[in-house]
């Protein structure tokens, strides 16, 4: 097992890298710079932009130098903690997103609980209770979930949540929070605040969870172990709990790799509709405005963090099922 | 023995030929499917799964609809209507004071609250006006080529036909929705064409060579998987030149959504070229000396093309719901193109929900377009193997 986890630790550096490096050609990919955009708005606007200010701010900046010196520097920052710096804030990226990584990582890990939290059950009793009304009940709004886009279902929660429960519309605080320190009150603000987008986010990845644990757990119950265990007399919650549970549980580790992604994709879409203080919104901005260096370290960030989830979901994999550590090397 | 009991058991001969199997000879319908060829079987077994026809059949409708969208519109596309600007859906009646009188709305009484500048339509009872079929209405260029009039539905002489409302600038969205769905239906097929072709080049190429080729593609698929799909697609749309002609960002988008998707596909297509390697079937065209083209699409393609078609129509959905979110966030397709994404882009705001919540409409055909896709690819799923 540490054997495992050291090789999986060691694979993580060439991907990272690989993962920096596509993040920076992508970025850089619009033709031009953030500066020769603002110098196009500003003479549009009739303003004369002053040629030396701008070549000195291209020099500070060093966009003036070749790409992968450029790579360099910001990749080379990366590792030290340094995420480059924001032109359209004029601030060090990390005093702009500092608070939201924080938020985002949130949102993510609340989202996952809930996913797993509400599955589990749905699941169980889908898959018990097959052909019933509840099953295709269920199983109908997990499909509408899974296809309906989810900003627009956000919209519409958005405005049922302010109409019947009088929650502030988007935000993940009440305003007089915004900026303060962590406090108690504060939490609880968030706290109350943070079920709206959990749920929408939550809805798409739940609803094909419960389709795999459905499926995942129909096909142990057929197997003839379980028919032994009945015909023994076993309690009927005993022989669903002791072995076919244990059996259809895998997709719930393996998931995460897979979950982790569309989360964070339906944070940044979600969090743009509902203006959440997470990365999304930021990460749509710098993009927008070319603000290079901003819009790099949070894609960096959220492809980190993927990397980082499946990481820990092959390891817990490995803790469950020890053939799949002993195949890894293998690869069939 | 006696002389009686050898007659009571008479000596006899079939005149039949023997058969030594004659206990299993098959009916003519058991024979029909014991012969049948492998892609009748999966049509037997596909046509089981009802929903999966019902929804083959919803979306082959739609298809062919995108094929006449300048007819099936009642409008054309940017046709302006400016005294009737956010009018709420008509409803379509039947019946006038107990009277059959065909397919009619009502005509609109438009009022300006002056108190807080809202408009309002008021349906006035008075004014009948009846729908007309195949008549000449709003000029449009079919597909761009042809010169045309005709519509399937139209507006009685001065009056109007908004069966879904309009929006901000009074366009029939009933008409853009049609004309939306030819480019969002055709984007996630184009979409799923490119990763598909990607996906089995690229997969093929590593399962069958193996070694270090696959190893390059597995890391390379693993890395390209470690990026949240949504982030990565926004910021290439937005690397996208805003100079380009609306026809070269939709392919723009296309590409995008396609480049991202093979992943999945090149996994599957490895996986099992790894193990049908190892089959007799291969070994023995191998051994008979056919060439590795041959035995990849002759011998070890037809094995696994319906999985492949299965899970690339689950693929589709996720190409409709990325362009839509893309075009949402105005990323993606603007504003000359018209798609069910870029219609849903004017309900972005929290105002629409509350006065007019019609314009949140064109979520049905996403809706209904996903849950079909998803129907038929688990129909299909199911009936890719046949034998079981």
């Amino acid at each position: 097992m540490l054997n495992y986890t050291i090789r999986r630790l060691l694979l993580m550096i060439p991907t990272l890298v690989a993962v920096s490096i596509i993040v920076f050609i992508i970025i850089r990919l619009p033709p031009g710079d953030y500066l020769s955009t603002s110098i196009a708005e500003l003479e549009a606007q009739g303003e004369a932009a002053d040629p030396q200010k701008i070549a000195f701010l291209r020099q500070a900046y060093g966009l003036d130098l070749p790409a992968w010196q450029q790579y360099l520097n910001w990749a080379g920052g990366l590792l030290h903690g340094d995420l480059g710096y924001s032109f359209a804030y004029n601030l060090p990226v990390d005093d702009i997103i500092g608070d939201r990584l924080g938020l985002t990582v949130l949102l993510s890990v609340s989202t996952i609980a809930f996913t797993w939290i509400v599955a589990f059950p749905i699941g169980l009793y889908a898959a018990t209770h097959q052909h019933s009304l509840g099953d295709y009940g269920l199983s109908l709004v997990g499909l509408i979930g899974l296809a309906m886009p989810n900003f627009l279902a956000a919209l519409v929660l958005l405005y049922l949540a302010n109409t019947l429960f009088g929650i502030s519309i988007g935000g993940l605080m009440d305003d007089r929070f915004i900026g303060q320190p962590w406090s108690w009150p504060k939490l609880g603000s968030v706290l109350a605040h943070l079920w709206i987008p959990v749920i929408i986010i939550g809805t798409a990845g739940t609803a094909g969870m419960v389709r795999r644990l459905r499926a995942n757990l129909l096909d142990e119950l057929r197997k003839p172990y379980v028919t032994t265990a009945r015909a023994k007399g076993l309690a009927p919650l005993r022989v669903l709990v002791k072995y076919p549970l244990r059996m259809a549980l895998n997709p719930f580790v393996a998931d995460l790799g897979m979950l982790l992604p569309q989360v964070i994709s339906g944070s940044a879409i979600i969090s743009v509709v509902m203006s959440l203080p997470t990365t999304g919104p930021l990460l749509l901005e710098a993009l927008r405005s070319q603000d290079m260096y901003l819009a790099g370290s949070m894609l960096m960030f959220l492809a980190f963090l993927t990397v980082i989830g499946v990481f820990l979901s092959d390891l817990a994999l490995a803790a469950l099922d020890p053939r799949i550590r002993l195949g890894g090397g293998i690869g069939r | 023995m006696s002389e009686d009991a050898r007659d009571s058991l008479p000596h006899f001969v079939s005149p039949e030929p023997w058969e030594p199997a004659w206990r299993e000879v098959p009916s003519p319908a058991q024979l029909r499917y014991y012969q049948a060829p492998h892609w009748r079987l999966v049509w037997w077994r596909f046509r089981r799964h009802r929903l999966a026809v019902l929804s083959g059949a919803v979306l082959l409708a739609l298809y062919l609809s995108i094929l006449v969208s300048e007819i099936l519109a009642p409008y054309a596309l940017d046709t302006r209507h400016s005294d009737f600007i956010h009018a709420p859906p008509q409803a379509l009646h039947l019946f006038q004071d107990g009277h059959f009188v065909g397919p009619f709305v009502y005509g609109f009484d438009y009022r300006l609250e002056m108190s807080n500048l809202q408009r309002i339509y008021t349906e006035n009872p008075a004014r009948v006006e009846a729908v007309q079929f195949f008549c000449h209405g709003d000029r449009y260029r079919f597909w761009g080529l042809a010169e045309g009039d005709i519509h399937l539905l139209c507006p009685a002489e001065g009056g109007t036909l908004f069966l879904l409302g309009t929006d901000r600038l009074g366009r029939d969205l009933l008409s853009r929705l049609v004309y939306g769905t030819r480019v969002s239906l055709t984007i996630g097929l184009i979409g799923v064409t490119l990763s598909f072709a990607l996906g089995i080049s690229i997969g093929g190429f590593a399962g069958y060579y193996g070694g270090w080729v696959d190893t390059l593609t597995q890391r390379a698929i693993e890395i390209i998987r470690s990026f949240p799909e949504l982030p990565l697609w926004l910021a290439l749309s937005a690397a996208l030149p805003v100079t380009w002609s609306p026809l070269l960002v939709y392919f723009g988008i296309t590409l995008i959504l396609g480049l991202l998707d093979w992943t999945g596909h090149a996994r599957a297509v490895r996986s099992k070229f790894l193990a049908l390697r190892e089959e007799e079937f291969v070994q023995a065209a191998l051994l008979m000396g056919a060439s590795p083209a041959r035995i990849v699409f002759r011998h070890m393609l037809p094995n696994f093309a319906s999985h492949l078609i299965a899970s690339a129509t689950l693929s589709i959905p996720a190409m409709i719901l990325g362009e839509t979110a893309l075009s949402f966030l105005g990323l993606g397709l603007r504003a000359p193109i018209a798609s069910w994404g870029v219609l849903l882009n004017e309900a972005l705001n929290i105002n629409v929900v509350v006065l007019y919540p019609w314009l949140m409409l064109p979520v049905l055909p996403v809706l209904v377009t996903v849950l079909a896709f998803n129907f038929l690819g688990d129909g299909l799923r199911d009936a890719a193997d046949p034998y079981q």
